[in-house]
C-alpha cells in the first residue's frame, strides 16, 4: 500500500510536471482516495460448489434458481439459440457426454443437472483471451470484464463447457426494464458473459443467489479449507465432475 | 509506382467501378450488421465462429502460399520464378488484407480491436496471430515495393532486402501455423485437437495459393498479356501436385485415427461432414463433392502428360480450388463445433448477410490485387518483358 501509494506520487509528481498540476491528481495525491472494502466480505483460496443431484433435479427446480440468478444478473430471455445462460438444465447425457452409460437407471436417465460455468482451475477461456478479459482472480474465480473484451468469441471455442454466452443482439431487447436490478449493470452487444459465481455478493457478505435458493441442495465454500461445507460434503459422498479427462480442473461439483 | 494505377483502359476503369459498386452495396449490409449485432448472422451460443473466420482461415493458407515461389527464386536463385515471384507477393498481400477484414468484421466490439495491442497477451494465440499477420503483411509491402521499384530502374535490389527476404519466407510458414494453433490448442473440440492440423494447413495452402495464382495469371495474360513463362507454370504445377497429395494423405491420417481407434468424440465429426449427424446433413453434399474434385484433381495432375496439357489444367485448377476451399473455407470451422460441447448438433448455415458481407471482403482483395497487378504489369511492360508468346 504504502509502496503503490508512492509510486503513485512519483508519477503525479512527473504529470504534474508536464501537466501544470491538474486539480484531478492533487485531489487524489492528498490522500483522500482509497478503495472501500466491505469488511464482511466472504474470502476464499479456491471457492468451489457441490451440487447435490438426490435433491435438486427437476425442470421446475432449476428453473427457479435460474430464473433468480438471471434476475439478479439482468440476464436476458432470448427465445433462439443466441440466447444468454447463466444457469440452466441439461440431462445427463448433455451434462457428463464421456460417461454415458448402457441401460442407466430410469431415474437418473429422467434427471435434470444445472448447468454454470465450472471456475475451472486451468482455465481454457483465460489462456485464449486476447486482451485479459477473462481472467482469474486469486480466489480462483473466473471472472469477465465486459468493457475490456472485444467479442471475439474465442473463449466460447475453448470451454469445453458450453457455459459462455455471446449477445449477438443488444441484451436489453429482451430484457424487462421496468423490472431491472439497479444493483448489477447490464451488458452490451458484442460480448462475452457468464455465471459470475456471484462476486458481487461475495463482497458483501452473501452467498450466491442459487446457493442461497437452492434450499441446501447446494454446498459453497473454500476448497482448500479442510473444515469448509465443500469439503465435509466431499468427504461424505460420491461425486464428479464434467469432463475431468481435459484437465480444466471443474470448481463444481455433483452428487449423483 | 503508383500513378501507373490512374492511368488504364476504360475496361480497367470498368472493372474497378464494378468492384468499388459492389463492395458499396455490400457495406451496406455490413453497416446493418453493425447496428444490429451479430445476430444478423447464423451463428448461435453453441457454433460461435462461422463462416467469416473460415474465410479468414483459408486467406491466410493463400498468403502463405507466396513462400512456395519465393523460397525457390530467393534461397535457390530458381531463375525462371522471376516472373512470378512480384505476382505471388501481391497475392499475399491482398489474401492478408481480406484475411484482416474478416477478423475485423468477425469481432462483436470492432470500436475496441485496438485492446489486443494495448493490452497484449502472450498467452493468447490469438494475439500471435495479429502479430504474425500484420507482420507478414508490412514484409511483403516492404519486399514488393522494393524489388518492383529496382527492377524498373533496372538496377538490382539492395542489399539489406536480402535478409528480409529470408525472414519473410519462414515468416510465411509461421502465419499459416499459427493459424492452425488457434484450433489445435483447444480441449473438447476433437476435429480440432490434432497434432496434424498445422502441416494439413500448410499443405493445403501449398496446393491451394499456388493454384490460385495460376488462374488469376490466366486472366491477367488475357487481359495484359504479361506471361509468366511456361518453364515457370510447369515448375509451379509440380509444386501443386505434390502439395495436394500430401494434403489428400494428411487428411487420410486423421481418417485412421478417428475410425480405426473408434473414439466416438473423434469419429463423430467425420460422420458429421460426409454423412451427416442426428439428422443434420447440411455439408454431406459438399463434402463429398469436395472430395470427389480433390481426388479427381489428384489424377488429372499426377501423369504429366495430363498435367502439362495447357487446356486442361486450368479445369484442374479450379477444381483443385473449389476442393481445399470446401474443406478449409467452408467446413473446418463447422465441424470442429459440431457435435457441440453437450454433445448435441446445432445446425449452423451462413446467412445472406453473412454471404453479403464476405462478398464486400472478396471484392475489397480483388481491388488490392488489381490495382497491384497494374502496377505490376505496366513496368513489365515497360521493361518489355510481356512475353505474349510461348517460350
Ligand atoms: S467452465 Fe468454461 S467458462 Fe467457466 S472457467 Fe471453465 S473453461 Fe472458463
Ligand atoms: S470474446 Fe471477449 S472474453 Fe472472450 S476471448 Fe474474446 S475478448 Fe476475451
Amino acid at each position: 500500500m504504502k509502496q503503490s501509494r508512492r509510486n503513485f506520487l512519483k508519477f503525479a509528481g512527473i504529470s504534474a510536471a508536464g501537466l501544470c498540476l491538474t486539480p484531478a491528481a492533487g485531489a487524489l495525491a492528498s490522500g483522500k482516495a482509497h478503495p472501500i472494502v466491505n469488511k464482511a466480505h466472504l474470502k476464499a483460496k479456491r471457492w468451489a460448489m457441490v451440487i447435490d443431484t438426490r435433491k435438486l433435479n427437476t425442470k421446475e427446480q432449476i428453473e427457479k434458481l435460474a430464473d433468480a440468478c438471471h434476475h439478479w444478473h439482468n440476464v436476458p430471455k432470448i427465445p433462439t439459440n443466441q440466447d444468454i445462460k447463466w444457469l440452466w438444465d441439461a440431462s445427463y447425457s448433455e451434462s457428463f457426454p464421456e460417461q454415458e452409460n448402457n441401460h442407466m437407471a430410469e431415474e437418473l436417465e429422467e434427471r435434470r443437472f444445472p448447468l454454470l460455468c465450472n471456475h475451472c482451475e486451468h482455465p481454457p477461456c483465460v489462456r485464449v483471451c486476447p486482451t485479459k478479459a477473462t481472467f482469474q482472480r486469486a480466489d480462483h474465480i473466473v471472472a469477465m470484464d465486459y468493457h475490456r473484451c472485444i467479442g471475439c468469441r474465442y473463449c466460447m471455442a475453448a470451454c469445453p463447457f458450453g457455459a459462455r454466452s455471446f449477445n449477438f443482439m443488444d441484451p436489453r431487447l429482451h430484457l424487462d426494464m421496468d423490472n431491472l436490478n439497479m444493483k448489477f449493470p447490464t451488458r452490451m452487444r458484442g460480448v462475452v458473459e457468464k455465471c459470475n459465481f456471484c462476486v458481487e455478493k461475495l463482497a458483501e457478505g452473501e452467498l450466491p443467489v442459487c446457493v442461497t435458493k437452492s434450499e441446501g441442495a447446494i454446498v459453497f465454500g473454500d476448497l482448500t479449507d479442510p473444515n469448509s461445507p465443500v469439503r465435509e460434503v466431499l468427504r461424505k459422498d460420491f461425486t464428479i465432475r464434467r469432463k475431468p479427462e481435459l484437465g480444466t480442473e471443474p470448481g463444481v461439483y455433483y452428487i449423483i | 509506382m503508383l500513378e501507373k494505377a490512374l492511368k488504364g483502359s476504360p475496361r480497367y476503369w470498368g472493372w474497378i467501378l464494378f468492384l468499388i459498386i459492389v463492395i458499396g452495396l455490400c457495406s451496406l449490409v455490413y453497416i446493418n450488421q453493425l447496428i444490429h449485432g451479430l445476430t444478423v448472422t447464423g451463428m448461435s451460443r453453441d457454433i460461435s465462429w462461422g463462416f467469416y473466420i473460415a474465410q479468414f482461415t483459408y486467406l491466410v493458407g493463400v498468403a502463405a502460399s507466396g513462400v512456395m515461389i519465393a523460397l525457390p527464386f530467393y534461397l535457390h536463385n530458381y531463375e525462371k520464378y522471376r516472373g512470378l515471384v512480384i505476382m505471388g507477393e501481391f497475392l499475399a498481400i491482398s489474401a492478408v488484407v481480406m484475411s484482416l477484414c474478416f477478423v475485423l468484421v468477425d469481432i462483436g466490439q470492432p470500436q475496441r480491436a485496438m485492446n489486443m495491442i494495448l493490452h497484449p497477451t502472450p498467452n493468447s494465440m490469438l494475439f500471435w496471430d495479429m502479430v504474425v499477420l500484420c507482420g507478414y503483411l508490412a514484409l511483403n509491402v516492404l519486399i514488393g515495393w522494393t524489388c518492383l521499384e529496382s527492377e524498373r530502374q533496372r538496377v538490382h535490389p539492395p542489399k539489406w532486402i536480402k535478409p528480409i527476404i529470408y525472414l519473410s519466407v519462414v515468416w510465411g510458414f509461421a502465419i499459416h501455423t499459427v493459424t492452425a494453433f488457434l484450433y489445435a490448442g483447444l480441449p473438447s473440440r476433437h476435429y480440432w485437437l490434432s497434432a496434424i492440423v498445422a502441416a494439413r494447413f500448410l499443405a493445403a495452402a501449398f496446393c491451394a495459393g499456388p493454384a490460385l495464382l495460376l488462374l488469376i495469371l490466366y486472366v491477367v495474360r488475357k487481359l495484359t498479356g504479361y506471361y509468366q513463362g511456361d518453364a515457370a507454370t510447369k515448375t509451379l504445377t509440380k509444386t501443386i501436385t505434390y502439395a495436394m497429395c500430401v494434403n489428400v494423405f494428411f487428411f487420410m491420417l486423421e481418417l485412421f485415427t478417428a475410425f480405426y481407434s473408434n473414439i466416438p468424440g473423434h469419429m463423430e465429426p467425420m460422420v458429421f461432414l460426409f454423412s451427416g449427424l442426428e439428422g443434420n446433413t447440411s455439408l454431406v453434399g459438399w463434402m463429398w463433392a469436395a472430395a470427389a474434385c480433390c481426388i479427381l484433381s489428384i489424377i488429372l495432375l499426377v501423369p504429366p502428360k495430363l498435367r502439362d496439357n495447357k487446356s486442361l489444367l486450368p479445369f484442374t485448377l479450379v477444381i483443385l480450388v473449389f476442393g481445399t476451399w470446401v474443406d478449409k473455407g467452408m467446413s473446418f470451422v463447422t465441424a470442429g463445433f459440431t457435435p457441440n460441447a453437450f454433445n448435441t448438433v446445432t445446425p449452423y448455415w451462413p446467412t445472406s448477410s453473412e454471404i453479403a458481407v464476405s462478398v464486400m471482403i472478396w471484392s475489397i482483395g480483388a481491388l488490392v490485387l488489381t490495382i497491384l497487378y497494374k502496377i505490376a504489369t505496366d513496368i513489365k511492360r515497360d521493361l518489355s518483358e510481356l512475353t505474349p508468346e510461348d517460350e
